[in-house]
């Protein structure tokens, strides 16, 4: 009754483990201690640590950046579930300065300002696992090639309109399916085409499935969109601006993690929709123009 | 014939514990609902957030049902959270099933980039070592009575605790191709 004492650490297995222990759950972003006490206490099964919830990024404009350290740290004091927090595409050093923070997880995320227009952080080489958004299949393998552990999809963060979301989660989701029915020499010249690594693409459509887990992200703002999403296939939900920007964010953010987990039970989505109180007030995507579009960010 | 398991599919990764339990003569029922435990002959508590799954599992009344299951005498297995779950004490107020006599520390490695893997002894499985995975992972920092301390660290951490059927590990079996304690825990439910 011994262990033989070898041990390693941050390992693939790792990584994308902590991902899995979050599936059928939600993580909420929050940025004050107070904000992560609440998540917690409504089951959030992790926590976003930011300076500014997407919805005022895109409200105030200017440059989004890495949160204040001292900001992550009180969130960490706060809360006992894994706290995770954004860096900028292609900002190495933020993610660095998160690893030594001892995030949990670091969100390579477009809701900040791009700090690279040609290249995302090299995550393979980090001792912390990275999340990434991604809009179709491609997009997803070529970040997981990088050394991303988890995928979620972009949506358009900010907006209460999970159109985008939608939209992303259904291509992921076709793709995979196309690829299951392909010949092998078929995923060839279907690597190729959607910029993919080969060996992402044969390993996805042995499995089935993408190789890591897979959440839905951008606009989940009521229960009914968090099991939506459940429902398209994902295997859980990041809300952001949704639970802090609405009226009642405690009852909100509990009525969004009962219906992650009973996402095929319709009468109890509707059970804990009732007397939610107003919901985020929203931005129709119609209405933004391109430029305004955050999901287009990332290559 | 095959055998219901249960998992409790809350939260976490109660997917890959009926996908190891697909590849053994058993078959894995998702419990979200109390009702969905009828006829079950065993249950596991998958790992996850034990706070997201402790706060569902008050929520849908699933403290008395999971303990009258534990009382019939049939097995019960947690990993990780399920493991956090099923303690009497774990130094923080969160609710809990005290299904074993144990005191548990959570997160007691430190954070994610403490997580790690390595390679167990585990009594009662034969074979050779057991490949097993911590991810933010708890560990037993006492045992009450009657209960069998399964599997150490090598600096003498508990890792592995049992009794009577009730087993709980702090590492993820469900999260490597080793089949093994799946397989004796489907055997225990098949006899139980």
């Amino acid at each position: 009754m011994s262990s033989n004492g070898s041990v390693s650490k941050n390992t693939e297995t790792v990584k994308r483990g902590l991902a899995q222990m979050l599936k059928g759950g939600v993580i909420m972003d929050v940025v004050t201690a107070e904000q992560a006490r609440i998540a917690e206490d409504a089951g959030a099964a992790a926590v976003m640590a930011l300076e500014r919830v997407p919805a005022d990024i895109r409200a105030e404009g200017g440059v989004a950046r890495m949160a204040d350290p001292e900001k992550i740290l009180e969130i960490q004091a706060a809360v006992t579930i894994p706290v995770m927090a954004k860096c900028r595409i292609g900002h190495f050093v933020e993610a660095e300065v998160l690893q030594s923070l001892g995030v949990d997880y670091i969100d390579e995320s477009e809701v900040l300002t791009p700090a690279d227009e040609e290249h995302h952080v090299a995550k393979s080489g980090f001792d912390v696992p990275f999340v990434c958004g991604c809009r179709n299949l491609g997009e997803a393998l070529r970040r997981i090639g990088e050394g991303a552990a988890m995928i979620r999809t972009k949506g358009e963060a900010g907006t209460g309109d999970v159109v985008e979301a939608v939209r992303h989660m259904r291509r992921v989701m076709s793709e995979l399916r196309q690829i299951q029915h392909m010949r092998p020499d078929e995923l060839y010249a279907y690597a190729k085409d959607i910029q993919a690594p080969l060996h992402l693409v044969q390993e996805a459509a042995e499995l089935g499935r993408m190789p890591v887990v897979n959440f839905a992200a951008g606009g989940i703002a009521t229960p009914a969109d968090a099991a939506l999403m459940m429902r398209l296939g994902c295997d859980g939900n990041f809300v952001g601006s949704g639970i802090f920007k609405s009226g009642d964010p405690a009852q909100r953010a509990r009525a969004i993690v009962e219906a992650t987990t009973n996402f095929e039970d319709s009468a109890l989505v509707a059970e804990v929709s009732r007397n939610l109180g107003e919901p985020m007030v929203g931005i129709a995507n119609s209405s933004l123009q391109p430029e305004e579009m955050l999901a287009g960010r990332g290559w | 014939m095959s055998v219901r398991i249960g998992v409790l599919a809350l939260q976490g990764d109660f997917a890959e514990h009926g996908a190891m339990l697909g590849r053994l003569d058993a078959e894995p029922v998702e419990v979200r609902q109390t009702s969905d435990m009828d006829g079950i002959a065993g249950l596991i508590i998958p790992g996850g957030e034990s706070t997201t799954i402790g706060k569902l599992m008050e929520r849908y009344g699933f403290r008395e049902p999971i303990r009258d299951l534990a009382q019939s005498g049939k097995p019960i297995w947690g990993t990780c959270a399920g493991l956090i779950l099923m303690a009497r004490d774990v130094g923080r107020c969160q609710p809990l099933l005290n299904l074993l006599d144990i005191t548990v520390e959570r997160n007691a490695f430190g954070r994610q980039t403490d997580s790690f893997e390595t390679d167990l002894e585990i009594e009662g499985i034969s074979g050779g070592p057991f490949p097993a995975v911590f991810i933010r992972a708890p560990v037993v920092r006492d045992v009450g009575p009657g209960v069998q301390v399964l599997s150490r660290l090598e600096d003498g951490t508990i890792v592995a605790v049992r009794r009577g059927r009730l087993f709980g590990t702090a590492f993820h079996p469900e999260l490597t191709g080793d089949t093994r304690l799946h397989a004796s825990f489907v055997e225990m439910a098949r006899q139980a």
